[in-house]
């Protein structure tokens, strides 16, 4: 039976969807070695105490309350060393989170603490024996490795968005912990978190993403994927290095082998070429469409519905054609 | 400013992968090999902060076996002074174990700044630099997209998942590695002539306890084969009946 503390991450005192993501998997964890108890422990300004009380849904049966008003910005240096803290205290076996940004400042650092083995941004762990055998995406996901762990504790991080938040009630107890190194005290300090996408979801949540290249010419010409975004109504906004080095969108939009990667359920590819490095960021999507003039251009190989034309006669058309559609 | 750079020999962006035939390790041969690509950034930004004033030195690390020389190599004739390879008999996946080795040769070397590449191309961990500052007992910011150091301090910004955050730090620091950073440069012939001659030691790697290993690898599975489905704004009303019906996205 093995006992799993769970990492729950809030952002500005609230909740993020890999908090569920985390305590769902580390539930499944502790029930496929035994069913040992999950133990989610979670960090924010006063009053995250009770927004936390709904991991309980997602089994845990602890929920651990770190209150501290630094807390509202991300504390790495801090939040580690609690989290290391509550993890030898507590005997956990295993110390789940997600390989979110923030949860990467984290996990690599509880495992030092620690001295445990370290297993990042998995898609599936299972026991074993005493190993943890998990499947990790590697050279920019052209290659799944297994990998074998060894080691009481061992650290493991998820892939964003690899685990489905499921619904598994227990009667959580609340706890609360005071931080084991003190916020004040961190070194990094982190001075202002700022919203980067505007009234649009993130690139890692949206269930769909438009994302344009070279071929639209020039950065006010993005107007055409934002307006397509807006008729589907849940969609991100993404780019290739191309269209991020001439700064029409920033960095943070890029999708590739050195942006973001994500796995939709549809990506619509407007003027991209499909270069190697674009594709190793969205080859996971489930579907793929693609729009570009050229018909031999390699996004059409993995593209499920390519339509060859001008970017700036199919677009506009697609917009009405979606409105249209959403609007039965 | 005296600043120490980990950098790790990796596939060149371009590989299509097949798996060698023990099926633990991709087939390496036809496969070029170069600096990781966020490590490449940060050799450049070293390199930057150094000839923007100030003096100082910019050392190499790179944790492999004999052929990860070739990689160092590649950072001397960029510019880097000297570099270090700690050897070891094949290429490791633990990145505790890679941490344990680059930390127990860092401890005591004087650097204010020790860069790390945001993630490694082949064990995409992202792990190593915040596990070597922890080794180390240093400040760490990770997967900086903009960096400006000096006075004893360092200002930084990072992307989250739709936000981005301001930092503030005291050097000595480990920082790692976004793209946004600087572009590497190439060698000059020059550069390549001068590395020959430029210091390259190699002492033994000290890895501890390997509890790490590579069961098996795979390509992931093909996707289907793309398909045109129509020309121009004449295949929208196709398109849009394919998204509802076959996709169901619509
Ligand atoms: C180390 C390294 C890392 C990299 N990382 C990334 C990364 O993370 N992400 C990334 O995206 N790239 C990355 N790249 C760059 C990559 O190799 C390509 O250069 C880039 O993806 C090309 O972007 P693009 O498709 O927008 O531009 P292009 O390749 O120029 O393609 C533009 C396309 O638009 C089409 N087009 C033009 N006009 C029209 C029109 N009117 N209507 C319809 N179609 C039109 C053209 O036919 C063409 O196919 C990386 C490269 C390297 C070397
Ligand atoms: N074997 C190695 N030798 C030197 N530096 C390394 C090594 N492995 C990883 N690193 C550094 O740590 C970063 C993150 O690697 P990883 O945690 O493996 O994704 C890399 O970008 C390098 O800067």
């Amino acid at each position: 039976m093995a006992n799993v503390l769970a990492y729950a991450e809030t952002r500005a005192g609230e909740l993020r969807k890999t908090a569920l993501e985390a305590v769902t998997a580390a539930r499944q964890l502790a029930d496929a070695t035994g069913g040992g108890e999950v133990h989610a422990i979670v960090f924010g300004p006063a009053g995250v105490a009770a927004k936390a009380a709904q991991l309980g849904q997602y089994g845990a049966d602890v929920v651990v309350a770190v209150e501290h008003d630094r807390y509202t910005n991300n504390d790495p240096e801090s939040i580690s060393a609690t989290i290391a803290e509550r993890a030898k205290s507590g005997g956990h076996r295993y110390v789940v989170g997600v390989a979110s940004q923030t949860g990467r400042d984290i996990a690599p650092r509880v495992a030092a603490k620690l001295g445990a083995a370290f297993a990042s941004d998995v898609l599936e762990a299972k026991a074993d024996g005493d190993a943890l055998v998990v499947r990790h995406p590697g050279y920019w996901g052209k290659v799944i490795m297994t990998l074998k762990v060894t080691g009481s504790p061992t650290v493991v991080t998820y892939r964003a968005g690899a685990v489905t938040p499921a619904e598994n009630a227990k009667s959580a107890r609340a706890e609360s912990m005071a931080p084991a190194a003190d916020p004040a005290a961190s070194r990094v300090v982190v001075k202002e978190t700022t919203q980067s996408t505007k009234g649009r979801p993130d690139l890692a949540e949206a269930p769909i993403i438009i994302s344009g290249g070279r071929g639209l010419k020039e950065a006010g010409n993005f107007k055409l994927v934002e307006e397509l975004a807006d008729a589907f109504g849940n969609a991100a906004v993404g780019a290739t290095r191309a269209v991020t080095d001439e700064g029409w969108r920033p960095h943070s939009d890029q999708i590739g082998q050195t942006g973001r990667t994500v796995s939709p359920q549809l990506y619509v590819a407007v003027g991209i070429s499909g270069a190697i490095q674009h594709i190793a960021g969205m080859r996971t999507s489930r579907a793929i469409v693609a729009i570009n003039k050229d018909k031999e251009a390699p996004i059409f190989k993995i593209a499920d519905y390519g339509i060859v034309g001008d970017v700036f006669e199919v677009v506009p058309a697609l917009t009405e054609a979606v409105k249209k559609a959403k609007s039965h | 400013m005296k600043i120490a750079v980990c950098i790790k020999r990796a596939p060149d962006s371009e590989t299509r992968f097949k798996i060698g035939s023990s099926g633990t390790g991709i087939d390496e041969a036809g496969v070029k090999f170069d600096i990781s690509d966020f490590d490449s950034y940060a050799v450049e930004f070293a390199l930057q902060t150094i000839e923007k004033g100030g003096g100082g030195e910019v050392v190499v690390y790179s944790v492999g076996t004999d052929a990860s020389q070739e990689t160092l190599r590649k950072a001397l004739s960029m510019g880097v002074e000297r570099a270090v390879l700690l050897k070891t008999d094949a290429p490791v996946f633990d990145s505790m174990a890679v941490a344990r080795a680059l930390a127990a040769e860092l401890q005591g070397g004087g650097y204010d700044l020790i860069l790390f590449g945001k993630v490694a191309a082949d064990t995409a961990a992202g792990a190593v630099g915040a596990m070597t500052a922890e080794l180390l007992g240093l400040p760490v910011v990770n997967s900086v997209s903009k960096l400006e150091v000096g006075g004893g301090k360092g200002t930084a910004r990072r992307d989250l998942e739709g936000a981005a955050e301001s930092i503030e730090f005291p050097l000595p620091a480990v920082v790692s590695i976004d793209e946004g950073i600087a572009r590497p440069r190439y060698p000059s012939l020059k550069g390549i002539m001068a590395a020959k001659k430029k210091p390259l030691e190699t002492k033994p790697a000290q890895l501890g306890d390997v509890r790490l290993s590579i069961v098996k690898m795979e390509l992931p599975a093909d996707r289907p084969p793309g398909r045109i489905i129509g020309e121009g704004a004449a295949a929208v009303p196709e398109l849009v009946r394919l998204l509802q019906t076959e996709a169901k996205v619509l």
